[in-house]
């Protein structure tokens, strides 16, 4: 692999872990017109983190170097998850190294960390949390693979950039498997990033919190960090919907112009998923706990689906 | 035959077809009696649609009335009457208690197995270009017939029961580039009878058992009261 292509890997995560919070920010802010609120400056989020990376961090007595190790890994293991995915350009030296099953694999580290941190002071809420955060990902993972594999059978590879240049290579074809897998994945983003028909970002109501109930202990640059890959980790569902499922105008070569082009779809493409999630969570109100399990199961059946219909419809000789 | 070398109407075709299945998949998930009529119209659009795509592919000009007819008759007649049925009855806001929700859905995807296992040997022999679909059409009659059994209420019974003809007509369109005139028209004409029997049914059902939950209908109650003593 050549310099220029480590030197745009590196920029384009820096690109990803710094444009997260500007994604989350941009969500808020259409959520905020769609419910007649005074939506809070886009540099709020930045304002928030550096806030908190200013303040001392508070720790509980009883509590193990792992709480303190955890938001530094949960953190690294989503930025690496982040540098797999190919934002701006594909055929990245670091999207090379790693496929899709890789990147739910950080994820999946990033998560047992998160929980294990939850329930590491001993506190009701944190091991609620975990628990119930366990028990919806055991529920979400099998769904995402499913996804994973229709794709993979699509495009005859794992790898995320080797999709998106065979995506981009076939042109339009009317694939009703990669509607399936899309349908699926958009549940599936739902569920994992904790959004609203499954969970409420915005709230620390006892009772309904998912994510937030784990990382309640957590104050200072530890909570930044946390939030920080919370946003992340958002931001990377929502490109992977939009550069698997709408490859153009990703940059498949390394030129000013090609990257230009790829930077500016990307950001209109994320722009656009980030309106319709936040017309979404309007419109939805938060489904109770126990109708989450059938929410997965219907994006694990809409992901069988997409493999079922790519067998029977599209293979053949 | 590789979706990424037939042209763009055939892929059409396929991708139509593969949401007919979708909607046989979310009638089965939908318990909302309203809802699910709205999806039933929805299938029967989406079969209409893809029967004039199959004319447009084919040249096949009798398939555009057979089009028309299942767009008149499925899409908007059928649902019609259901609705009316479903707010004459008074059970608009009723909603279905399925049993196991999620193995009844993976029981359906394993019956999409199961027909393309069984549509294999006639894929081989047939060469038309939408010989694919025939599993899936296949698919989308034996989930009728699921939610036929899944479901206590009469109607959402004779939701699954229409499905199942929509069904029917699919595979007749999609192995043969459907059948005569004559015989799609009796067809229709007798789905057509069959809704309107059905509404006089639902009213006597209501009147003598007082529900529609076809499961009391098991049991022998007319002579004597639940609790025991002669009427």
């Amino acid at each position: 692999m050549t310099w220029t292509g480590w030197l745009l890997a590196l920029l384009q995560t820096t690109l990803f872990v710094a444009c997260a919070p500007l994604l989350a920010i941009w969500i808020k802010r259409n959520k905020c017109f769609w419910q007649n609120r005074r939506a809070p400056r886009y540099v709020q989020p930045y304002r928030d983190l550096i806030k908190l990376f200013r303040k001392q961090v508070v720790l509980a007595e009883n509590a193990s170097p792992l709480f303190r190790m955890a938001p530094y890994i949960v953190f690294a293991a989503t930025i690496v998850a982040a540098a797999t995915v190919p934002l701006v350009a594909t055929e990245l030296p670091t999207t090379a190294i790693a496929d899709m099953l890789v990147l739910i694999g950080f994820l999946a580290l990033a998560r047992f960390f998160l929980a294990l941190a939850g329930m590491d002071i001993g506190t009701a809420f944190g091991g609620m949390g975990a628990s119930r955060e366990v028990s919806l990902a055991s529920l979400a993972e099998p769904a995402l693979l499913m996804v994973v594999f229709t794709i993979a059978m699509s495009v005859q590879s794992t790898n995320l950039s080797n999709a998106m240049t065979h995506l981009l290579e076939s042109g339009l074809v009317l694939r009703p498997s990669l509607l399936f897998a899309l349908l699926g994945l958009l549940l599936v983003a739902v569920a994992e990033t904790g959004r609203v028909p499954v969970d409420n970002p915005a709230t620390h109501l006892e009772l309904t919190m998912l994510h937030e109930a784990m990382i309640l202990e957590y104050s200072g640059r530890h909570l930044a960090l946390m939030e920080w890959a919370a946003q992340l980790k958002l931001m990377i569902f929502g490109v992977l919907i939009a550069n698997i499922f709408f490859p153009w105008g990703i940059a498949t070569e390394f030129t000013a112009a090609a990257l230009a082009t790829g930077l500016a779809a990307v950001a209109v493409k994320l722009a656009l998923l980030g309106a319709i999630l936040a017309i979404a969570e309007t419109a939805l109100a938060k489904m109770r706990l126990f109708q989450v399990p059938q929410f997965l199961n219907l994006a694990f059946l809409l992901a069988l689906l997409g493999a079922l219909t790519h067998i029977i419809l599209e293979a053949g000789t | 035959m590789n979706i990424a070398q037939i042209s763009l109407q055939e892929q059409a075709i396929i991708f139509s077809a593969a949401l007919v299945l979708f909607t046989s998949f979310a009638l089965l998930a939908q318990q909302r009696i309203l809802a699910s009529i709205h999806v039933f119209a929805w299938q029967g659009f989406l079969v209409a649609t893809t029967t004039a795509l199959i004319a447009l592919v084919s040249g096949q000009h009798h398939l555009y009335y057979s089009a028309l007819l299942t767009l008149v008759l499925k899409a908007l007649l059928l649902p019609w009457m259901l609705h009316e049925l479903v707010r004459r009855l008074g059970i608009v806001h009723h909603v279905e208690t399925v049993v196991q929700p999620a193995m009844i859905l993976l029981a359906a995807a394993a019956l999409v197995v199961f027909s393309y296992y069984v549509a294999l040997p006639i894929e081989k022999l047939s060469s038309l270009s939408t010989r694919n679909t025939i599993a899936i059409s296949m698919a989308v009659v034996l989930i009728g017939m699921l939610i036929m059994v899944s479901r206590r209420q009469a109607v959402s019974q004779v939701i699954g029961f229409m499905s199942m003809e929509n069904g029917l007509f699919f595979v007749a369109v999609v192995s043969t580039h459907g059948m005569p005139m004559v015989v799609e028209l009796g067809i229709a004409f007798d789905v057509l009878v069959a809704a309107v029997l059905f509404g006089v049914f639902f009213f006597q059902i209501r009147d003598s058992i007082e529900s529609l939950d076809v499961d009391q209908l098991n049991r022998l109650s007319e002579s004597v009261e639940p609790d025991g003593t002669a009427e």
